[in-house]
Order: C-alpha cells, then sequence, then structure tokens
C-alpha cells in the first residue's frame, strides 16, 4: 500500500509520498511555485488523476490537471485546439455564472452593508471528483456557487438552482467573504449532495444539483438576528463517514454539531471540548462513530487554546473528546489549522494527516495517539488531502 | 507585424515560455489586438491578464513601454510606433506586493 498527501499552501502545492508504513516520507514541489493553491484532489476513481485549484490575486484562477499522479501537469482549459478551418482555437476553463433564465433573478446577493451586489467569481476554493467517473468534478467557488465539469475540468457549467435557493439574495459573506468550501458526495446515491457556504449554511440536493434545500435547523448563531435563522450561519466544514450517509459531522464557526437524519437536524456534540470553535472536522476510516476536531481559541483569536496544539478525538460520535497530544507541540503555539487542512488514509489503523498555517504537515500512523511532523517549514498550508492506493 | 511582449514569470511559467514572445498582430497594433494574438496563441493566459468576459485589465497588472504607463489608455488606442514595429517591447508587470 502507498499514501499519497496533497498539500495545498499559499506559494504551491507539494505532495508527500510514503509507503503502507508511513514513517519515511519523500517530498516533491512545489508545484505551480509562487500561486496560491486552495485546494488539489485526486479522483477516488482514477487516483492518477488529480485536479488542483491554482489562483493568484494577481492573475486569477486557473484549474490545473494530472493524469500520471502528480508527475506532469496540464490546464485543461489552457491547450489550444483547431477549429474546423484549421486555425487554432483556444479553449478556457472560465467560471461564468448562469445568467440563463434560472440565473438571471439571482444576479444579486446581501453586501456587508445591507444592499445587494452583484455575484462576481473571484476564485475555486474546494474541488471534489466524482466517486465514479474521474471526468467528473465539481468545484465550490467566491462568491458562493457550485460549478460542474464532465469533461475533465476542461469546461465549467454551475448549478444554478443552489443560487436559485429562494434564500441565495439573502446570502452575504463573512470576513474571509462568501465562499462555498465544503461539497459532500453520497457514495450510496450519486443523486445526492450537500455543499456548505460561509455564510449561509448547508444545503442538500437530491437530484444531482438541479434543485436544493436549506438544511440548517437546529443551528444557532449568536451574530444573527434571529439565532435559528433558515440561513445566515457559518459553517466551517462538514465531514460524512461514507458507510453511513445519513449521518454529518459539522465544525461551525462556533459549535460542534452533528446530524442523524441527512442534515433535517442538526445536534450539538461540542461536549467537553476547551473550545467549539474550530474549522476542520474529520471522521475515521473505519470507525463510523470516531470524529477527529482541532479546537481554535475563538473566532477572534485563530490559534489553539492555551497555545497547545491538540487533536481532540471523540469515539462515542460527539459530546466526550480526548486530547491527543502525543508529539504535537503544548506550548507557545499559536498556528492555525484551516478548514481543508485534515485528512484521514483508509489504513489500518487508519492515519490522520493536518496540517497548520506554520507551514508544518502532522501526521500519526495510529488513530491519532502518536504524532510526529511529515515537513516543518512549507508555506502556510491551506488544504491537506490524502490518497491510500495499492 | 512582430510585436515582442515581456510577461511576469508567474505567467511565463504556467504558458511554459522562455523569454519574450513575438506575436503577429495583423491590422492596428494596440493592447486588444495584442492580448487577442497572446491568448489566441497561449489559450491559458485567458483571464489572467484581463477579465474573460469583460477584458477589463486585472486589478494588479499594468502595461508598460518605452518608460510610459500605458495602462489607462483605451485598449482600442494604437500602441507607440516602436512598439508595434517592434523595435521595443510592450511589459506585463505584475504589482509589487511586500510584507
Amino acid at each position: 500500500m502507498k499514501v499519497r498527501v496533497l498539500v495545498g499552501t499559499r506559494k504551491g502545492a507539494f505532495i508527500l509520498s510514503a509507503d503502507g508504513k508511513r514513517e519515511t516520507w519523500s517530498v516533491e514541489g512545489p508545484h505551480f511555485a509562487g500561486w496560491e493553491i486552495y485546494h488539489l484532489k485526486g479522483s477516488p476513481a482514477d487516483p492518477n488523476r488529480l485536479y488542483v485549484s491554482q489562483s493568484s490575486g494577481w492573475f486569477g484562477q486557473v484549474i490545473q490537471r494530472s493524469d500520471d499522479g502528480g508527475k506532469s501537469w496540464d490546464a485543461p482549459g489552457g491547450g489550444v485546439t483547431k477549429s474546423p478551418q484549421g486555425l487554432p482555437r483556444g479553449e478556457s476553463n472560465r467560471f461564468v455564472y448562469d445568467t440563463s433564465e434560472r440565473g438571471r433573478p439571482l444576479t444579486t446577493h446581501q453586501w456587508y452593508d445591507g444592499t445587494q451586489r452583484p455575484w462576481e467569481f473571484k476564485r475555486v476554493w474546494h474541488l471534489e471528483p466524482s466517486l465514479s467517473d474521474p471526468d467528473l468534478v465539481y468545484a465550490g467557488v467566491e462568491d458562493a456557487g457550485l460549478f460542474r465539469s464532465t469533461d475533465g475540468a476542461h469546461s465549467w457549467q454551475e448549478l444554478a438552482g443552489l443560487r436559485g435557493h429562494t434564500s441565495g439574495p439573502n446570502w452575504q459573506p463573512g470576513a474571509g467573504g462568501m465562499c462555498l468550501h465544503t461539497i459532500v458526495l453520497d457514495g450510496h446515491d450519486a443523486a445526492r449532495m450537500f455543499v456548505a457556504i460561509s455564510a449561509a449554511g448547508v444545503f442538500r440536493s437530491e437530484d444531482g444539483g438541479t434543485t436544493w434545500q436549506a438544511t440548517n435547523r437546529g443551528l444557532r448563531s449568536p451574530y444573527l438576528p434571529d439565532q435559528d435563522s433558515e440561513v445566515g450561519h457559518c459553517v466551517h466544514r462538514l465531514a460524512m463517514h461514507p458507510a453511513r450517509p445519513q449521518v454529518l459531522f459539522m465544525q461551525k464557526h462556533w459549535d460542534v454539531m452533528r446530524s442523524d437524519d441527512g442534515g433535517d437536524s442538526w445536534h450539538e456534540i461540542s461536549g467537553d471540548l476547551p473550545s467549539d470553535f474550530g474549522f476542520a472536522i474529520d471522521v475515521h476510516a473505519h470507525q463510523p462513530d470516531t470524529v477527529y476536531v482541532i479546537p481554535i481559541k475563538s473566532d477572534a483569536e485563530h490559534y489553539p487554546p492555551e497555545g497547545k496544539l491538540r487533536v481532540f478525538r471523540s469515539r462515542g460520535g460527539g459530546h466526550q473528546w480526548e486530547a491527543l497530544t502525543n508529539g504535537l507541540p503544548q506550548r507557545d503555539c499559536y498556528v492555525n489549522v484551516l478548514r481543508d487542512a485534515m485528512a484521514v488514509d483508509r489504513l489500518d489503523p487508519c492515519g490522520i494527516y493536518f496540517g497548520t498555517t506554520g507551514g508544518q504537515v502532522y501526521r500519526s500512523s495510529d488513530e491519532g495517539d502518536h504524532w510526529a511532523p511529515i515537513v516543518r517549514d512549507l508555506p502556510p498550508v491551506l488544504s491537506v488531502e490524502v490518497q491510500t492506493m495499492p | 507585424m512582430t510585436v515582442r511582449l515581456i510577461l511576469p514569470s508567474h505567467l511565463r511559467h504556467l504558458a511554459r515560455i522562455e523569454g519574450e514572445i513575438g506575436l503577429e498582430v495583423e491590422g492596428v497594433v494596440s493592447l486588444c489586438t495584442l492580448l487577442d494574438a497572446l491568448e489566441e496563441a497561449y489559450p491559458v493566459l485567458r483571464g489572467t491578464i484581463r477579465d474573460h468576459l469583460t477584458l477589463r485589465r486585472r486589478p494588479f497588472i499594468r502595461f508598460f513601454a518605452l518608460q510610459q504607463d500605458l495602462s489607462h489608455q483605451s485598449p482600442e488606442a494604437p500602441l507607440p510606433e516602436a512598439v508595434a514595429r517592434g523595435v521595443e517591447p510592450l511589459l506585463v508587470i505584475a504589482a509589487i506586493a511586500g510584507g
């Protein structure tokens, strides 16, 4: 068995590789040096197919793809094809909001000052390849929207029914922008998916992304005038175990939450955590009730409580949490762990991985009992994904 | 007419270009026709210098030539004769960032 850890950072992508023992690691990169890599992820249907979101405040958005596990890359929308007349004709992986009949009424959302503002594409936060088709991939973008490519990222079409939700004009950005950052696909039902938007909340589709339902009942957010509002909740991350698609776990701005009915309702499972603020959350590969979070002190202080970097594990689906500290800095640690920066492998025992804004990528090969850095000095880590391969 | 163009390093790496580029431009050589020719030859650069839809220059990009900042001239305005004839290059510049 092999493990490949895909790391997106502020200044490029890195690929960390090891055999099944997960003791000796090779480090490749930076790929796309100097560009922000918000996310890269491999196709579950073809592990050598990797998709990368490459962006820059200067130069905008590019999508890169590899068909050989990261040895070589190509911008699928950046090639030159020949027109029927033999002339070169460029393709482009641009992201254009749907302004057809469905999209037209959706051309504004709420801005910070309460006025309506046109949707404006800024970047791709998250790429989610299909579980079965290497050429099918979803992109969650800022301003919040969901795009789909069926041709291996050559071209993108918006699934505009999400913005078309009746609450769309009431969505508004948090301080980090208005982004669709989480896409969860149901392996038992290809038509069923969840997305999460800051600061709108969770939405579920049962028809492949055509129509959407807000699924935020039970979320309470004190920063909203109506704390139980249908939308407006700053959901940071969702996690689902593939064997149990009705159960979802959530790290919200504040509060760790759980749903046992596919998002129809949520209840809090923060329990005895030292802080229920945080970004990352994930589920053990083989134990659907074993959940991991990394508490952050507060919305104003984005670093671990008491300067101690601790992963917390619940073996009972929440409420009771144990601190996992062996090998992690327990003093003077003031890094953050962002929403897409924790992942698990599928080996036994399950491996847990996370990256920090200080440039460390930590791994545990024993379900979180012991930790060690794979690398210590990368640029700030934005995302971590793991591929487990024969 | 072959027009000379120099891109910032990020875009050279993206387009796999080394050094400056020579682009053939038909008719009037303007920012618009020059960038059209660039994007035709290197489609991966679409959207990186100017917006996909509006074709407006991205905010942190500038166009310099002959020690002049041409960023604010009309995209359709002819570029200086020395640029149009390939004597001097047009420079695409990324704004500096500190911190």
